[in-house]
């Protein structure tokens, strides 16, 4: 990359793949609201990355940071190796889709998709807008006006209105949050797709923990304005670090319990008169004898019995004992809701293998996981953040 | 049973006939107009049918003073209509874009000239340049109608810029548009309506203006509603009705004009 120049279509224009995005100490306040307290933050080049949190979290105003159209109170943004904090919009190598797409309403889909391109003084776009049409299957409706077109139309037009440009980092703020379930998924593969096939930097702004999950390679969760835990989807689905992100992405039964001993890999809790077993490595709280920790497993790692099989619970599995208060059917797999003299509400997922007719509320069951599975929080969190309330 | 279902054709139709009627209502006096702009009075006054003749229509500026003042009434509306329009925009944007000083006051006077009865405006600026000792003539004329005018574009101006998505701009500017640039491609073009309504207001009442007018000319400017006023004192010549008529008509070929344009966009995307 040469230096920035005083044409600023150059950045971009010359750009063959994705550019990396450095975030340092970047933070936003409006009066003494914060928005995002200071943070850093590196997205690597070519990745697919999420930042993921509940409405209000600060993950909308740090993409639109990233984009320019909202000035840092404190830090600097970089792409690529430019710094880029004080340089407005439509001077940086990025692109943007928006949340409901923000299509121009008086151009057509062609002249929408070729609206950067001309910007940038290019005069031949033909061959360029039709095969970006083309990469999102709308190459028959180039003459359609935006409000002529469904929402997932609507939503393929914004990708390749922001994908034409070759743009360093692709920005997407909430892009399938318009569309139904069943189209909110296909275009789920589709981006990922595409972005695969165009090597570019995506960085999707999500509440919804599933898409970040499906598509990311890497996922932010940010909550309060802070990012609680980055890592890949499966790390952290498996490893969450707080109380925050064991809730918020998926499901998590957290039972308070206090550190008797240590043997080998493992610590020896206690949890009233049962007992239980967290790998040491596996635990994200620091915990001494006579601590409390909060031990934490997802509902779909349980195996639940009938009290009279709790004889057949082959020894060195975690259990705990509890009655059924509720269980719906939902096809491929039972929820089960227990509860339990120490953890109310405990949360199990029970595939339709081999259904035990008896497991109905009001059933004493015993429930018993491998120990391997348990992770470990610090017990000092609130216990229900990041819950999702139904 | 016959009966019964002409009750119900009717039922099905009313809205059909309270259009019709409505319109009837509306171009029946421009109808009049039309028949006795081909009639050869007896008198000075033509209110009476005589018999037909296509004199006025063949010479139209026979009459002393007509066209001159039809041509004066035209340069009037078409300069109060740009200049109406060009400052009633940027009023437009300044009230629906930014937070300053005297912003709530601005935005309640914009309202004044559209509530308040003519006559008192016309007096009260024809006092205004009396005082000033301001010439009467064109110019006050241009500076009453642009006043007037404004406040017509700035409400349809100011409705189109609010009900704006401000990602739009933002949009443009992500896709590397200069702020110059986002105006003219994109704020500009989803404002044009309210602008195009607003200028088309500003000509139409500008044109048959006469009160305000009245007060604020020279001697030697009348426009082509004061000619009116001051020859239906004397007698009222057939060309008033063929000026009449042609203002009647390039309006409705105007609206028919939109109207179809509009068809084919829709038809054509």
């Amino acid at each position: 990359m040469t230096q920035q120049t005083t044409a600023p279509a150059e950045p971009q224009a010359s750009a063959a793949s994705g550019g990396a995005v450095t975030l340092t100490g970047i933070s936003k306040t409006w009066g003494d609201f914060t928005a995002v307290q200071p943070l850093d933050l590196t997205i690597p080049e070519g990745s697919f990355f999420a930042l993921l949190g509940a409405s209000g979290c600060g993950k909308t105003t740090t993409l639109r940071m990233i984009a320019g159209l909202e000035e840092p109170t404190a830090g600097t943004v970089r792409i690529g190796d430019q710094d880029v904090t004080g340089l407005p919009p439509h001077k940086r190598p990025v692109n943007t889709v928006f949340q409901n797409y923000a299509l121009f309403p008086h151009l057509d889909v062609y002249e929408n998709v070729a609206f950067g391109l001309r910007r940038r003084g290019i005069k031949s776009v033909k061959k360029q807008v039709e095969d970006m049409l083309e990469l999102v299957e709308l190459g028959h409706l180039p003459r359609r006006k935006p409000h002529q077109l469904s929402g997932g139309q609507q939503q393929r037009v914004a990708v390749a209105r922001a994908l034409i440009n070759r743009p360093q980092v692709l920005l997407l703020d909430e892009p399938l949050g318009a569309l139904d379930l069943k189209l909110r998924r296909q275009m789920q593969l589709e981006l990922k797709r595409i972005q695969t096939e165009v090597g570019i930097t995506f960085v999707h702004v999500t509440h919804d923990q599933e898409e970040a999950m499906t598509m990311a390679d890497t996922i932010a969760v940010m909550n309060a304005g802070r990012i609680e835990q980055l890592g890949a989807p499966a790390d952290l689905y498996e490893n969450p670090t707080s109380t925050f992100v064991a809730n918020f992405l998926g499901q998590s039964n957290l039972i308070e319990a206090q550190v008797t001993g240590s043997s080998g890999d493992d610590l020896l809790l206690s949890v009233g008169d049962g007992r239980l077993t967290l790998p040491t490595a596996r635990s994200a709280a620091t915990a001494q004898i006579g601590d409390k920790v909060l031990a934490g497993v997802r509902p779909e790692k349980i195996s639940i019995a009938h009290a009279d099989d709790a004889a057949t619970v082959p020894d060195g599995r975690n259990k705990i004992t509890g009655r059924i208060i509720d269980a719906s059917f939902i096809g491929v797999s039972t929820q089960y809701v227990v509860n339990s003299p120490w953890c109310p509400e405990f949360a199990v997922f029970a595939q339709n293998v081999e259904r035990d007719t008896r497991l109905t509320p009001g059933t004493e069951v015993v429930l018993h996981w491998n120990p391997a599975h348990t992770f470990g929080l610090d017990a000092t969190q609130d216990i229900e953040a990041g819950e999702v309330s139904a | 049973m016959i009966v019964l279902n002409w009750l119900h054709w009717i039922r099905r139709h009313l809205v059909v006939f309270a259009a019709i009627a409505a319109l009837f209502y509306m171009t029946i006096p421009n109808v009049i107009v039309l028949i006795f702009s081909f009639n050869q009075p007896k008198g000075r006054f033509n209110y009476s049918w005589n018999h037909f003749s296509l004199d006025a229509w063949t010479h139209p500026c026979d009459v002393g003073d007509m066209c001159t003042s039809v041509s004066l009434s035209l340069q009037i509306a078409v300069l109060a209509t740009i200049g109406a329009t060009i400052l009633g925009t940027m009023v437009a944007f300044a009230l629906a874009r930014y937070r300053f000083r005297g912003r709530a006051p601005v935005t309640g006077l914009i309202w004044l000239p559209m509530a308040m009865p003519e006559i008192v405006m016309g007096a009260s600026l024809g006092t205004l340049f009396l005082n000033m000792r301001i010439q009467f003539g064109f110019w006050t004329i241009l500076i009453a109608h642009i006043m007037f005018c404004l406040s017509f574009v700035v409400t349809a101006v100011k409705a189109r810029v609010m009900s704006m998505d401000p990602r739009l701009e933002q949009a443009a500017q992500d896709l590397y548009a200069t702020p110059t640039q986002t105006f003219l491609r994109v704020t500009l073009p989803i404002a044009a309506p309210g602008i195009a309504a607003g200028a088309l207001l500003s000509f139409a009442i500008s044109i048959d203006d006469f009160i305000i007018t009245q007060f604020n000319a020279g001697p030697s400017t009348v426009t082509f509603p004061m000619f009116v006023w001051g020859a239906a004192q004397k007698g009222l010549p057939v060309q008033v009705n063929v000026i009449g008529t042609l203002m009647f008509l390039v309006a409705v070929l105007c609206v028919v004009a939109g109207q179809l344009l509009g068809r084919t966009r829709k038809a054509r995307s």
